[in-house]
């Protein structure tokens, strides 16, 4: 897999843009749901990986089809643990203060029905991308 | 799948829900429910980091922003908006600088007091993915410096961009890599410091754990640019899951060949190896750190030679901090003048800091130089916890200083904080109320210095030391007037002589709450009292029997059982057996226990 | 220090040699050897740091003097469950003195000691990171947010059974 040149570099990137949240499901990644679960070290210490695990098993079961990665801090510190949901069509939305019984509430309200639930961390950042 | 039409979002943030934000969303229920509209949900948010402009709120999907709205503007905007589809023109925030409305919140990115350059990745990618940061452009910056750029201008760049060292003494980060390009040798070496030790900050951690790749390629760039072959990450064995996932982002950048030999084709050659630090605060100043990873004591020496010429096995270093680097491809990739727009005239682009204390939004955030103190404390971290009164905020830990209310609207840059006594420090921030005790936490400061000492110079081994115990005096009630005299005389004395910036710096917290809060030291002194209510040997618990029900639960809760009494009769503290623990204050709820 | 009676057994005694090999006896990787046999011994006794100095050809001052300096390492053997008290500055801001207090009074033991029956340690540390969760102690990997005098003995009996 090395990457032999810049342009090699470029062709990758862009390869990567379209596929790499789908992982082996190929479709096109904004037809599906999108769960980002915040797991640095602060994230884990409240929780955060037994809400990873409640969405993979949970999803899994119930045939819901949708990418669940793990991702860096979001920088929401008083609110861990914290996920990012994004639903096909859809700004993606944060939630703080997700323990497994909230995770669940998000699945049953909102992934499955576009119901909001309390818990929203409206964005208050900008990145440069 | 959404039965929902529309998504009425209200702040219920600390700052919205004391200007009724609360009345807002009962009004909505009550409006929607009268008028038989089933299909919109209201539903109450976070804190959106405006306060200053709530309540907030948010309609989706059309992300429209409705600001300082009133419980009489609920109807009108169901009617306009809800059943009319028009916005509530208003209502919209208006641009001071275009003084037009703006009505997307996408498009009123100007109203985010944060901007992410070194967290852009954090909390987006998988850290522990490569192919995430490559569709994000990492690498390309590399690619770029290699394949267009020579050394020498790939350092110009860096110069101009105007980034400065984040680790805490604002060094311009071009001007070390020339330094180090200047040295010849046979071997040179790429360092990253990333040995956070600050108590209270956690930003190099955050960014090594959300974005390893952004450091590996900043520090490869950083090798071509000085000549280096070889890279060293000086990590904290404090941070195991940081060391797993830079350890994984390395192997992954091997194996897609973006480190080792021939990088993308170019020639060039680099690779990065970890060096664990073992828990030495001092390992941070960048000669300790040197010796630390040859195996050492972590002992400072003097500078000069400074690592640029004699560094790591005696071969020209080039350290940086994780978050200094984290910079550096976007710089690459945006250009140096984009980069010199943001922040201020010598202090330019973001700083991270990690906000905590007495605040609301405890958190990781990223904002221009330049932004405000009150800024920070009271629109992105949402103001103060429980609504007490704001007392002090500490910047630069063990090395910096305290500010108060008259330094509010300090701009947040390396001259500004320099000038209001304090430091920027590598980026803890911590917020202090009314609760406590400005000696008490002088001397918290000294006593982690104290510990952290490494004892080769005397004024940092002893000197702190004796200040550490004359504090101690202090804070029992023991101190006298000569006493904080002796403590100013020794603190500059420290600062004038002590071998490395450590023990230079270590009175700062000392100075800073003689400077600002003289009083508070004095009436430890004059009065035995801690206006605070902190320090344990300065006061007492005690029950008012007035407003004691003799309800026993204090009684039940105390661990040393020292409150007595007949159930419905007054209880009383033995102030012998006391421990000071503050269970009873939190356990009464007839407000009957107070400190005094 | 030619013949220094060791008395360690041998299953460390060969444990260490191994880790020194793994490093190719190299004196600047002192401390990752320190690092990993701490990792497989628990601790680094006056015993251990004899071997290690042996192996690496350094005097035994200095690998004392290595050991010493950085917290990271200990010469005692920490308890079943060591707990960890965080005293950074987030934390004592919110009150984590009182709990380091309460902690020390339940066990009987200071900051650095174990428990005579071997089941608890005592440690402070200077920030995990878990600024907002503060104030934290940490027994073993589990973190433990927002900690109340009040709570220290419920959470102790968690071990106790």
């Amino acid at each position: 897999m090395a990457v032999k040149s810049l342009a090699d570099l470029k062709k990758m990137s862009s390869e990567f843009k379209n596929t790499v949240s789908l992982r082996e499901n190929g479709d096109n990644v904004d037809s599906l749901i999108q769960i980002k679960v915040a797991m640095a070290t602060c994230g884990i210490a409240s929780g955060a990986k037994e809400v990873m695990d409640f969405y993979l098993e949970e999803l899994d079961k119930q045939g819901i089809k949708a990418v669940v990665t793990q991702t860096g801090c979001m920088g929401y510190c008083y609110a861990e643990p914290t996920i990012e949901v994004k639903l096909p069509g859809k700004d993606p939305i944060v939630f703080g203060h997700v323990n497994v019984e909230k995770a669940s509430e998000i699945l049953e309200k909102y992934i499955k029905n576009g119901e909001l639930v309390e818990g929203i961390i409206p964005v208050n950042y900008e990145t440069v991308k | 799948m959404t039965h929902y039409r529309f998504h009425i979002l209200c702040c219920g943030g600390t700052g919205c829900k004391a200007s009724n934000s609360a009345g807002i969303v009962r009004k909505f229920e009550a409006v929607l429910k009268e008028k038989n509209i089933n299909d919109v949900q209201v539903i109450t948010t976070g804190c959106f980091g405006f306060c200053e402009k709530g309540p907030i709120v948010k309609i989706l999907p059309d992300n429209t922003f409705y600001v300082q709205v009133k419980e009489d503007d609920v109807e009108n905007i169901v009617n306009e908006h809800i059943i009319k589809g028009r916005k509530v023109e208003r209502l919209l925030y208006t641009d001071p600088k275009s003084e037009g409305h703006v009505s997307d919140s996408k498009h009123m990115g100007f109203y985010k007091k944060q901007m992410r350059i070194a967290l852009r990745n954090c909390g987006f990618i998988n850290p522990e993915d490569i192919r995430e940061y490559i569709a994000r452009e990492g690498y390309a910056a590399l690619g770029k410096v290699l394949t267009e750029m020579t050394p020498e201008a790939a350092i110009d760049e860096m110069t101009k961009s105007g980034l400065r060292g984040r680790g805490g003494a604002g060094f311009p980060t071009g001007l070390k890599w020339g330094f180090a390009r200047k040295s010849v040798a046979d071997q040179k070496y790429v360092v990253c410091n990333a040995d956070e030790g600050d108590p209270g900050a956690f930003m190099d951690r955050s960014i090594l754990e959300g974005d390893p790749h952004s450091v590996i390629e900043a520090m490869a760039i950083c090798g071509y640019c000085i000549g280096a072959t070889k890279g060293l990450v000086y990590i904290r064995a404090e941070y195991p899951l940081a060391i797993k996932r830079l350890q994984i982002a390395i192997d992954q950048a091997r194996e897609y060949g973006l480190l080792g030999k021939d990088i993308l084709g170019t020639g060039f050659e680099f690779d990065i190896e970890l060096r664990y630090g073992a828990g030495a605060f001092v390992c941070g100043e960048e000669t300790a750190l040197i010796h630390s990873m040859e195996g050492q004591r972590g002992e400072p020496t003097v500078k000069p030679p400074f690592p640029a010429v004699k560094g790591y096995m005696g071969k020209p270093t080039n350290v940086n901090n994780v978050e200094t680097f984290a910079n550096v491809p976007v710089i690459y990739l945006k250009g140096a003048d984009w980069f010199n727009k943001i922040g201020t005239e010598k202090s330019k682009g973001t700083k991270v800091f990690a906000l905590a204390g007495k605040i609301n939004n405890v958190g990781l955030i990223e904002v221009p130089m330049g932004t405000t103190l009150r800024e920070i404390i009271y629109e992105i971290g949402g103001g103060i916890k429980g609504g007490k009164k704001f007392k002090a905020v500490q910047t630069g830990g063990p090395s910096g200083g305290c500010l108060t209310e008259k330094d509010l609207d300090t701009p947040v840059d390396y001259e500004s904080l320099a000038a209001a006594k304090s430091i920027m420090g590598s980026g803890g921030m911590i917020v202090m109320d009314e609760d406590n005790c400005m000696v008490a936490i002088a001397k918290f400061y000294l006593d982690f210095t104290v510990d952290e000492s490494c004892g080769k110079c005397t004024p940092c081994r002893v000197g702190n030391k004796r200040m550490n115990e004359i504090l101690d005096k202090i804070i029992k009630g023991n101190g006298t007037m000569e006493d904080i005299e002796l403590l100013k005389n020794l603190a500059t004395v420290i600062q004038d002589t002590a071998l490395c910036g450590l023990g230079q710096t270590a009175p700062n917290p000392v100075l800073s709450t003689l400077n600002n809060f003289y009083d508070e030291y004095v009436a430890h002194v004059k009065d035995k009292k801690c206006p605070a209510g902190q320090c344990k040997d300065l006061l007492s618990y005690v029950i008012n029997p007035d407003k004691c029900m003799g309800c026993t639960a204090c009684a039940r809760k105390c661990p040393v059982a020292a409150i007595t009494g007949t159930v419905k009769q007054p209880h009383k503290i033995d102030q012998a057996k006391c421990i000071k623990c503050g269970t009873c204050l939190d356990t009464c709820k007839f407000g009957a226990i107070s400190k005094q | 220090m030619a013949k220094a009676t060791i008395k360690i057994n041998r299953q460390y005694l060969k444990e260490i040699k191994e880790v020194c090999e793994s490093f190719n006896y190299e004196k600047g990787q002192l401390i990752n050897v320190l690092k990993k046999t701490q990792e497989k011994i628990g601790y680094l006794p006056a015993e251990v740091q004899m071997v290690i100095a042996e192996e690496l050809k350094v005097p035994v001052a200095k690998v004392y003097g290595v050991v010493s300096f950085y917290s990271f390492f200990t010469m005692v053997p920490k308890g079943k469950y060591p707990i960890s008290i965080c005293l950074g500055t987030a934390c004592y801001v919110r009150g984590a003195e009182g709990i380091l207090q309460e902690v020390e009074r339940q066990l009987g033991i200071n900051p650095g000691e174990t428990t005579p029956d071997g089941l608890f340690s005592l440690d402070c540390l200077r920030c995990i990171g878990a600024c907002g969760l503060a104030p934290v102690i940490m027994i073993g990997e589990k973190v433990y947010p927002r900690v109340t005098p009040n709570k220290v003995k419920e959470i102790l009996d968690e071990y106790r059974k």
